[in-house]
């Protein structure tokens, strides 16, 4: 049976759309078309969507779903259920699992365990490095033939500017990006925090905004000079977003993605050492929020990104400095981008670009309200008011520092390949 | 003033009236410090747990000679600085202890904020005994005290902080403590040692020691850590000696009447010369002295008069 979605205010910044239509979807689950608002046919399924934002489904470039070897944490399953409930229709899952997904008996257990899911799509990311350990390439080629839409040894940087250069030059021969964890591991140190006034006031020891300016800078270098594709993950200093900036205006092949935390929250929001705002790159200063803001608005960062890291609460409940990284940020990310809109600091169009075409352009994935398509379709109130509680959450962890945050915008239904995985 | 907190986990959180109790409380104990039989009634039947994370023999053994001339029972909790590394989490470890009924818990930690973490979490008064880079308020406190004995104010003073401040955990409580009872401060080293924020807590920062000191009322030496050379923060314990270390010809630019502090232990011949320490001037032993009526203060006001069964000294 087909179905209509009727009424809703249907954006798709791909092909220029942004105005009430219909939006309809074959009984094979593929997008049959666009049109303007007609009568509804008999035999048709009709999702009423007035007052709505009818738009392609989001894609997150950048969550943790830390199976296998973390499932106390997360599952495939449970993180594909956030990411429904989020109105992410696909996510890019990083490779620090355990065993890593730096072989392709990993990669397809993952595409295996999403398959069984059947809720978003999930496309892994391998490993650069084998084991994450920065010495030996992984084996791109054959992680890119087993589902792998590009590589990221995140949570950690790669060092050794030479292997660096290597991943690079070598990742060109099957044309996928390379994604970042910018931070100079020796300038962080052990640091905990975002070194300012604040980690001052704490006694905790601070990464350096230039830990990440100078590996975003190194790794735009080499990827001019490899005519090679780089992702840089988390933006999180103003330095960082300057650098991209330029170079993108050399012609580097560079992308970029900036999470809600960054453009949300700043290191004062710490406070006295709450674990939930302890974070990989860590929460930096108003200035830099602003800057990762203004990245967003005027396209020197491409896509939004949660970098969902669930954690079980013993590894939040505990001492600042022992904590672990991290926030989940699924079911938080389009409210929070919404915020932006709401304060007049991104269009409504460039905040569903930054969430769909934005990200998907990055790793080359499928997006938008195209025909013959899968239909991956997002529905969004934006004017639901409502308070963002523990209850609420879908993912298996529930370490976010937005619970009690008064929220304007939620999903009320998640579509993907026709078929409606998630309702309010 | 009643005194209503139930932990002191930095000077952040004191007023003025809470520093000036705590300085008045203490005061009062340093007579029963100069009897023969240096011993009052006041805790008696109550226990104070030193739960070191940290080994630190002046600080935890100042807190329990403290608490034994107030007549509290004392034992001592020395743990290796990873719970996690023995199976058992820091709460977890806090809150056995906690079921043994005692009435106060010192805490030293390596981790800044841990204190904080604990005092929230548990119903037994908490005393920061220095957690990492952070604070160490009973230190500032024997500091203000020694302040206030030669001085007899802190108002209005020029106190100069000498050495490594980023990571010093005592010049971070003087700092906030002596700013808030409207002293002066002024803070000199080397620029890595000198966090680039400073000047927002309300002090002055030089990189010029001599600038420092001229004027100063109070001058406090902080111990120069000597893994921080091979951090490459510093170049050398004599390059240190210097431009940071405090000799007499340097000491001339203070005032004729000012004092010379440190928080030991003391590196002689590097941040301060023998003869400074050994002068009339040096106030280092008097400060340790003032370390048990401060901690004294700290363990009455927090399970004397005021505590579960009412008990008054």
């Amino acid at each position: 049976m087909k179905t209509i979605i009727r009424g809703g205010r249907v954006i798709d910044p791909v092909r220029d759309i942004d105005g009430v239509r219909d939006v309809i979807i074959d009984d094979d689950g593929r997008l049959a078309g666009v049109e303007p608002a007609a009568d509804s046919p008999r035999d048709v399924e009709v999702i009423d969507a007035t007052g709505f934002l009818v738009l392609p489904g989001l894609i997150d470039l950048h969550v943790h779903l830390r199976e296998p070897g973390f499932e106390q944490k997360e599952t495939i399953a449970t993180g594909a259920r956030a990411a429904v409930a989020g109105g992410f229709t696909a996510v890019c899952c990083m490779a620090n699992t355990n065993p890593v997904n730096d072989h392709v008996s990993v990669t397809r257990l993952i595409l295996d365990r999403a398959r069984e899911a059947n809720l978003a799509r999930v496309y892994p990311l391998g490993a650069v490095t084998r084991g994450l350990a920065g010495e030996v390439l992984a084996e791109m080629g054959e992680l890119r033939d087993a589902g792998c839409v590009g590589f990221s040894d995140d949570g950690r940087c790669v060092m050794v500017s030479s292997v660096m250069r290597n991943a690079l030059v070598y990742a060109r021969t099957f044309d996928v990006p390379i994604a970042v964890h910018a931070i100079d591991e020796t300038l962080a140190g052990r640091a905990v925090m975002h070194e300012g006034e604040h980690s001052m006031r704490l006694g905790l020891s601070g990464v350096p905004s230039a830990a990440e300016d100078f590996m975003v800078a190194r790794d735009c270098v080499l990827a001019r000079h490899a005519g090679a594709r780089l992702h840089v993950q988390h933006v999180s200093t103003k330095g960082a977003v300057e650098i991209i900036r330029v170079a993108k205006g050399y012609g580097v092949r560079v992308t970029a993605e900036g999470t809600p935390h960054h453009f949300t929250l700043i290191d004062e929001d710490v406070g006295d050492y709450d674990t939930y705002f302890k974070m990989a790159p860590p929460l930096r200063s108003a200035e830099d929020r602003e800057a990762v803001i203004e990245g967003l608005a005027d396209g020197t960062l491409d896509a939004i990104a949660t970098d969902h890291a669930p954690h079980e609460s013993l590894v939040k409940d505990c001492e600042f400095e022992n904590a672990a990284n991290g926030i989940i940020g699924l079911e938080t990310a389009l409210p929070l981008s919404w915020d932006l809109v709401r304060a007049g600091r991104l269009s409504v169009r460039r905040c569903v670009e930054l969430l769909t075409s934005g990200p998907a352009r990055a790793f080359d994935l499928p997006y938008g309200l195209t025909k013959g398509a899968p239909a991956d379709i997002t529905i969004f109130d934006p004017d639901a008011r409502y308070v963002f509680t523990a209850d609420r959450i879908r993912s298996l962890s529930r370490n976010t520092p937005f619970v009690g945050r008064d929220m304007v915008g939620e999903v009320v239904r998640t579509i993907v390949g026709g078929r409606t995985v998630f309702t309010r | 003033m009643i005194w209503r907190r139930k932990d002191v986990v930095g000077l952040a959180d004191l007023s003025v009236e809470e520093i000036t109790t705590i300085l008045d409380t203490a005061n009062s104990f340093k007579e029963v410090n100069q009897r023969e039989r240096k011993k009052v009634p006041t805790l008696r039947g109550k226990t104070v747990v030193n739960l070191f994370y940290e080994p630190s023999t002046r600080t935890r053994t100042s807190f329990e000679i403290a608490a034994k001339r107030l007549s509290a029972d004392t034992v001592n909790f020395s743990a290796s600085s990873s719970s996690i590394g023995k199976g058992e989490t820091l709460l977890d470890t806090v809150r056995n202890i906690e079921a043994m009924h005692p009435a106060i818990i010192v805490v030293r930690h390596p981790n800044a904020g841990t204190p904080h973490l604990l005092a929230r979490r548990v119903k037994i008064g908490v005393i920061n005994a220095g957690d990492g880079a952070h604070e160490h308020p009973s230190q500032a406190l024997l500091d203000m005290l020694m302040i206030r004995d030669v001085k007899g104010r802190i108002d209005g003073l020029t106190v100069a902080i000498v050495g490594d401040i980023v990571h010093s955990r005592v010049a971070r409580s003087n700092i906030i403590g002596l700013t808030r009872m409207g002293a002066k401060v002024r803070v000199a080293g080397p620029a890595t040692l000198l966090p680039a924020e400073i000047e927002r807590y309300g002090v002055e920062s030089y990189y010029n020691m001599d600038e420092a000191i001229e004027g100063a009322d109070v001058i406090m030496m902080l111990r120069i850590q000597l893994e921080r050379q091979r951090d490459a923060l510093f170049p050398s314990k004599r390059e240190y000696a210097r431009f940071f270390g405090l000799n007499n010809e340097r000491l001339a630019r203070a005032k004729p009447d000012a004092i010379i502090m440190h928080p030991g232990p003391m590196n002689r011949g590097v941040e301060i010369a023998s003869e400074v320490a050994d002068s009339t001037r040096s106030k280092i032993l008097d400060q340790v002295s003032n370390g048990v009526a401060i901690r004294m203060a700290l363990l009455y006001l927090l399970a004397g008069p005021y505590g579960d069964d009412g008990e008054v000294a």
